[in-house]
């Protein structure tokens, strides 16, 4: 009982002992190790399951080559991570103001829903007009959504994590409803499959002009203006400064003034915009249609990118190149090696699983992890 | 049982906790461990309780070299530690918190909890800790709450008790009675260990008194020998004023008037019922009584971020009883919260962060969308410098400041402002003679210029050193009024009133 009382006391008094230290390491280290462990793991998995060492070698050799060995590849690579960085900046808002939302899901169909709509029942709008139209439909519907569970938390206290998991069952359904909607459905089809986005409403393939198979697409711009977006608005901003105040003590954020419930509902908003813009990525970008379950499980992709990446924009825009390339690079693996893709599953909820138990990663590698850190001071406070 | 600290050194990193200290406890004495926070009283009790182990030194047990590896080892060897923070279970019963982890375990590993009460009542007996084992410890008051912790220690076979800042909770009553406590376990022969910051009780109640600065010893006297003003000397390394150099207050018109408020807890229990109170301009109203009877909640409603079932809050001739938070702070009211670490401090944000943390959208630091932070940190290095807040740097993270300079940072950002009433809570607990002599002359000087205070605090020292009126809250009433404009009111009357006794209050109870 008494011992256990004592930790936070002990953690304070470490703390104090080797300023920063945890953020650093938290920051940079522990994902490497969780990386790097991953994947010797991913390896015993291979070997337990009666895969020879020649293959196992193999794999990981496409693994390498299919996420950054060729144009292609790292177009791949990048047409992957997109929408997961979009949803992820969005979720990682959310968990520095103290919000667990995992509808990214959710919010990443209703929005993709969205831009597809816009995106063929606005056809005949000029391209510059088309587009950003069709990309603000998403963000904004997807903002809505996530709003009802931000407004729920807010008006009834219903937990986030709740609401925003049954949002997302409720999304799926709707977009099967909506999907075959005689206005929205395809001509001629009797499965729910939308009409196709006009080409004025496309994100236009950036390498085309180099090989018309190349599907890196204009919405890694939309990304990056994303990540300093977020960046600028969590650490530039008054609403930033409240969203952080919030996160890491809401007790002293109510007592020196913030509105709690405003910045509850508005968190939400913005990364439901995120993550809707991240539909509208996958559906103007990729799929050029909306179908039942286009999201492919990118909504908890995210989660798992947000928190790999620390939320931090920066540590998310890496931790989403990182799945983008194991998602490519994982296609690759089962074409050359045939190992399944679901090693990759498995890869990425390793690299969560020591993510989350830093402890662990310091039993493995004791190394790299300093007492005092004197450089890490300036990296942890950007 | 003899304990002896031979040069221990404790370092976290390359922070010095202790340096080379030597400490010797005998049994049958009461040392009195004197330091500012921050000092390393508590590293050096963890160190002996085996929390930490020391970076070099040895613990010696009557003669004889030992090591701790952890609590247990410390705890098998007769070592005990009454911490501040009680660490009992509520909805379990005195018997069963004391036993709690050395269980009396009868046949087939059922707990056996008749021997307990039986070694319970045994101890009891022995120390004069009377106490009914079968009660709920959430029915018990604070001093009996301390009394169980100390037999838990005892129920240890503890033959050394190191109690941490014992008497923050207790009212002067219970002062009393956990001093004859303490006498009572010194005669037995036990060893005690006493740290406070509170040097009277020190005086009063040691054999021997030793001063940590800076995580040495620094001074070792007999209390006969020695004053007040000699152990903060020692302790904070320069001589003190002492007395509270306080003109007599010229109160002005009424500024916060509270009529017939009623305040709940979360639990829709009553905090505060029926409450009245006026606080003038030029004033301070100090309001006294022990923790738990209503305080916190009445300042939270005053303070905005607790809602008021019924009653008036008036502030400078204005409604304010429903307005928030933010918009009393706009108007000029202050407020330091009682629990700063929880409620006034973010602690993983710098200090410049917390320094703003309540006017960051003001015209100052911001244009309405961005951070201006140059300005931020400009303030902030201002404030530390105003309000000698000992710190690296502004980029440093609030957690890594000592209780003193965070109470400071706080009182540095509600007071830097200009302001017109303050309403401080607990604004000096735990905080070393040094702090607390500078947060007061502070108070004082808003005083001063005519703001009105209040202060609401469970140390009765602290509201007779300021209050130029004091109420005494118990039950969520106020149940006495006590003018101290003109000399200092009894003490026992105030002790009194705070333990709710049904008497007539000299002045009647409050308007």
């Amino acid at each position: 009982m008494s011992n256990t009382d004592h930790s936070p006391a002990m953690a304070q008094l470490m703390e104090r002992a080797a300023p920063a230290r945890a953020e650093w390491e938290d920051l940079v280290i522990v994902p490497i190790f969780a990386v790097l462990v991953a994947l010797a793991l991913g390896a015993l998995i291979m070997l337990a399951t009666n895969v020879d060492l020649a293959t196992i070698g193999r794999s990981y050799v496409a693994l390498l080559t299919g996420s950054v060995g060729s144009l292609n590849a790292l177009s791949e690579t990048l047409t992957a991570a997109a929408p997961l960085v979009l949803a992820a900046l969005g979720l990682g808002l959310g968990f520095r103001t103290g919000l667990f939302n995992i509808g990214a899901e959710g919010q990443l169909l209703m929005g993709g829903l969205a831009a597809a709509l816009v995106g063929f029942l606005a056809a005949g709008l000029p391209f510059p007009i088309h587009l950003p139209l069709a990309l603000m439909a998403g963000a904004l519907v997807g903002a809505l959504y996530a709003s009802i569970a931000g407004w729920l938390r807010v008006a009834t206290g219903a937990h986030e994590v709740i609401s925003t998991i049954m949002l997302n069952l409720i999304s799926y359904r709707l977009l099967d409803y909506v999907l075959r909607l005689d206005w929205v459905q395809r001509a001629g089809r009797s499965d729910p499959i939308s009409q196709s986005v006009a080409v004025s409403a496309e994100l236009p393939r950036l390498l085309a002009w180099i090989d018309p198979n190349l599907r890196v697409h204009a919405g890694i711009f939309l990304v990056l203006g994303a990540v300093w977006f977020v960046h600028w608005l969590m650490f530039r901003t008054t609403l930033g400064f409240e969203f952080r105040a919030s996160g890491e003590n809401p007790d002293a954020a109510r007592f020196a003034g913030m509105r709690s419930g405003l910045i509850i509902v508005l968190v939400m908003a913005l990364a439901g915009a995120l993550a809707g813009l991240a539909g509208a990525n996958q559906v103007l970008g990729v799929l050029g249609r909306a179908t039942p379950g286009f999201s492919a499980g990118i909504g908890f992709d995210a989660i798992a990118v947000a928190l790999l990446g620390r939320s931090h924009p920066v540590g998310i825009l890496a931790a989403g190149l990182l799945f983008g390339g194991l998602e490519a690079g994982g296609r690759q693996m089962q074409v050359d090696a045939g190992v399944s893709i679901d090693l990759i599953g498995i890869i990425q909820a390793l690299i969560i699983v020591f993510i989350a138990a830093p402890l662990l990663v310091r039993a493995i590698f004791p190394w790299g992890f300093r007492r005092s850190a004197d450089s890490s001071d300036k990296e942890a406070r950007s | 049982m003899d304990v002896e600290l031979r040069g221990i050194t404790k370092r976290f990193g390359k922070v010095v906790a202790n340096e080379d200290v030597n400490l010797f406890l005998r049994g049958g004495e009461v040392l009195g461990l004197l330091g500012e926070n921050g000092a390393g009283k508590s590293t050096l009790m963890n160190v002996l309780s085996g929390l930490y182990s020391p970076t070099s030194g040895t613990i010696l047990l009557d003669g004889k070299q030992v090591t701790f590896n952890g609590p247990g080892d410390a705890i098998r060897a007769g070592i005990g530690m009454v911490h501040q923070h009680f660490m009992l279970v509520p909805v379990f019963t005195v018997a069963q918190n004391v036993v709690l982890g050395v269980e009396p375990i009868g046949r087939l590993d059922r707990l056996d909890l008749n021997t307990a009460r039986a070694q319970l009542a045994d101890i009891s007996e022995r120390y004069g800790l009377s106490v009914d084992p079968d009660a709920l410890i959430e029915t018990l008051p604070v001093g009996l709450q301390q009394r169980v912790e100390i037999i838990k220690v005892l129920f240890r076979a503890a033959d050394v008790l190191i109690f941490d800042e014992p008497t923050a909770v207790l009212t002067p009553q219970e002062v009393d009675e956990f001093f004859e406590i303490v006498r009572t376990l010194r005669d037995a022969g036990k060893a005690i260990v006493l740290i406070t910051h509170k040097l009277h009780e020190l005086l009063e109640i040691s054999d021997r008194i030793s001063v940590i600065r800076q995580g040495r010893i620094t001074g070792e006297g007999d209390p006969k020998a020695l004053s007040e003003a000699d152990l903060a000397e020692m302790m904070v390394g320069h001589a003190l004023d002492f007395d509270l150099a306080k003109s007599t207050a010229a109160p002005g018109a009424p500024l916060m008037e509270v009529t017939n408020l009623q305040v709940s807890h979360d639990d829709g229990s009553k905090a505060v019922e029926d409450l009245s109170l006026v606080v003038h301009c030029g004033e301070i109203v100090g309001i006294a009584g022990v923790q738990g009877n209503g305080q916190t909640a009445l300042v939270e409603a005053l303070w905005g971020v607790r809602p008021v079932d019924s009653g008036q809050i008036y502030y400078d001739g204005e409604d304010i009883t429903t307005a928030s938070a933010r918009a009393r702070h706009s108007r000029g009211i202050a407020h330091i919260p009682e629990d700063r670490q929880r409620n006034g401090l973010v602690p993983n944000f710098t200090i410049a962060e917390n320094m703003v943390l309540d006017t960051y959208y003001t015209s100052a630091f911001s244009n309405g969308l961005s951070m201006d932070w140059p300005a931020v940190h400009g303030a902030a290095a201002q404030a530390v410098q105003t309000f000698d807040i000992r710190t690296p740097s502004i980029h440093e993270r609030a957690v890594n400041l000592s209780g003193g300079n965070q109470q400071r940072l706080i009182v540095a950002r509600e007071m830097a402002r200009d302001t017109k009433f303050l309403i401080a809570a607990q604004p000096t607990r735990g905080l070393d003679v040094g702090s607390v002599d500078y947060i007061h002359r502070r108070i004082v000087a808003a005083r001063d210029e005519g703001d009105g205070v209040l202060i609401v605090s469970s140390e009765l020292d602290e509201i007779m050193a300021l209050a130029d009126r004091i109420l005494v809250m118990f039950k969520g009433r106020i149940v006495a009024e006590f003018d101290a404009s003109k000399g200092h009111p009894d003490k026992t009357d105030i002790g009194l009133a705070m333990a709710g006794a049904p008497r007539a209050s000299p002045t009647g109870a409050a308007a």
